[in-house]
């Protein structure tokens, strides 16, 4: 029971986590519960329909074709957020400027509320998927559905609390700093996901390691300890990373950053070209 | 706008890849689940050299092999076969396990 809580404990954290930044970087837009709630659900739907496809997806690509899907899915994940950055330095000013007309209770306008709901999709497909497999696994296995039903449930329970809490945090930061504080959760955020994707596409042997394990602080701080882990969603806390990884990590860090100094500098200019 | 940027560094890599593969010739190896434990328990691979090892699971459940030290983590399905990509690596060992079967899906890696 307490297996099956902690497996389902991990599963679960990375997509709470990423709904509950998501969840306070659209605070106060209208209809974000509708979006955002449509996302989920598109990702709890396509973990079944990937869970049930799960053989064919395996053996797909000669072997690789799980990890070459997660790649994608990480991968696509880091593009919306990124998107959802620089979208925000470009329209920030204006976004402050209504927040004030409006008493900082409701911002209308078309925030990329897609890009974010579409986030919550791929977070809950990536991990739904496995925790999908795991539970028919169990299911069918016969092992004890009472166990499993309470376990599961458990840690459903404390994953979904874990992100309520970040996002409680998260609301106490004041509203004219609360952007500049999720912008940045958001960026080192995507930064972890491509590390993550890298991962994928060494283990499935498409790109070289460029280094195994350049650093190691497993002793320190695992990965697999409740902090490392927190800090391995959050900023992409690797204790033993790939060269290949820090590449990845630094280039979509440095990548989304520039283009958001650029989309700050010259708002009226990219409007033009978008 | 960011997509073009994202991709480079996976463009420049392409040359990387025919390259790493054509240096060291990769060693196979197998690895079989079965009323979840891993047969053999224990692999032995030499240090240096990039090991290709294909995962078969005769159970009808899935399982994730996983190991933390080899940053390794992949499911597979129940009657399938995946493969997967490890090392160059250092003498030393390296544990795995069945993250859906801890208890009896265990096994060791002795990379010498």
């Amino acid at each position: 029971m307490l297996a099956t809580g902690l497996i389902v404990f991990r599963e679960v954290l990375e997509a709470a986590l990423i709904i509950s930044i998501v969840m306070a970087a659209s605070r106060g837009v209208q209809g974000r519960g509708a979006w955002i709630g449509t996302g989920l659900l598109a990702g709890l739907f396509l973990s079944c329909v990937v869970a049930f496809f799960a053989g064919h997806l395996a053996t797909a690509a000669a072997g690789v074709g799980q990890d070459l899907f997660n790649a994608i899915v990480l991968l696509s994940a880091v593009f919306l957020l990124g998107w959802h950055n620089v979208w925000m330095q470009q329209h920030g000013r204006e976004l402050a400027r209504e927040m004030r007309q409006l008493g900082l209770a409701v911002v209308s306008g078309s925030r990329p509320l897609y890009a974010l709901a579409t986030v919550v999709g791929l977070a809950v497909l990536r991990e739904g998927s496995e925790l999908v497999l795991f539970l028919y696994g169990v299911l069918s296995s016969g092992e004890g559905t009472g166990d499993l039903l309470l376990g599961g449930l458990m840690g459903l329970a404390v994953g979904i609390s874990t992100g309520f809490a970040l996002y409680l945090g998260l609301l106490r930061i004041p509203h004219h700093r609360l952007f500049a504080v999720t912008s940045g959760l958001i960026l080192f955020l995507a930064a972890g996901l491509s590390a993550q994707a890298a991962a994928s596409l060494v283990q499935a042997d498409l790109i070289p390691s460029l280094g195994r394990a350049v650093w190691d602080t497993s002793s320190l701080l695992p990965e697999d300890s409740l902090f490392g882990r927190l800090l391995h969603i959050l900023v992409g806390y690797v204790a033993q990373p790939d060269g290949i990884q820090i590449l990845f990590y630094l280039i979509t860090l440095s990548v989304i950053f520039i283009m958001m100094q650029v989309c700050r500098l010259n708002p009226s200019e990219l409007k033009g070209k978008a | 706008m960011k997509r073009p940027f994202d991709l480079l560094p996976l463009l420049a890599l392409a040359g990387f890849i025919t390259a790493s593969s054509a240096s060291a010739e990769p060693v196979s190896l197998e690895l079989l689940i079965r009323d979840h434990h891993f047969i053999p328990e224990e692999l032995t691979v030499p240090a240096g050299v990039k090991v290709k090892l294909t995962i078969t699971n005769e159970d009808a459940t899935p399982e994730e092999f996983e190991s933390r030290s080899l940053k390794r983590e992949k499911i597979i399905p129940g009657k399938r076969q995946v493969v997967l990509s490890i090392g160059p690596l250092d003498p030393g060992i390296h544990e795995f396990f069945g993250e859906f079967h801890e208890a009896t899906a265990k096994g060791r890696l002795i990379v010498q």
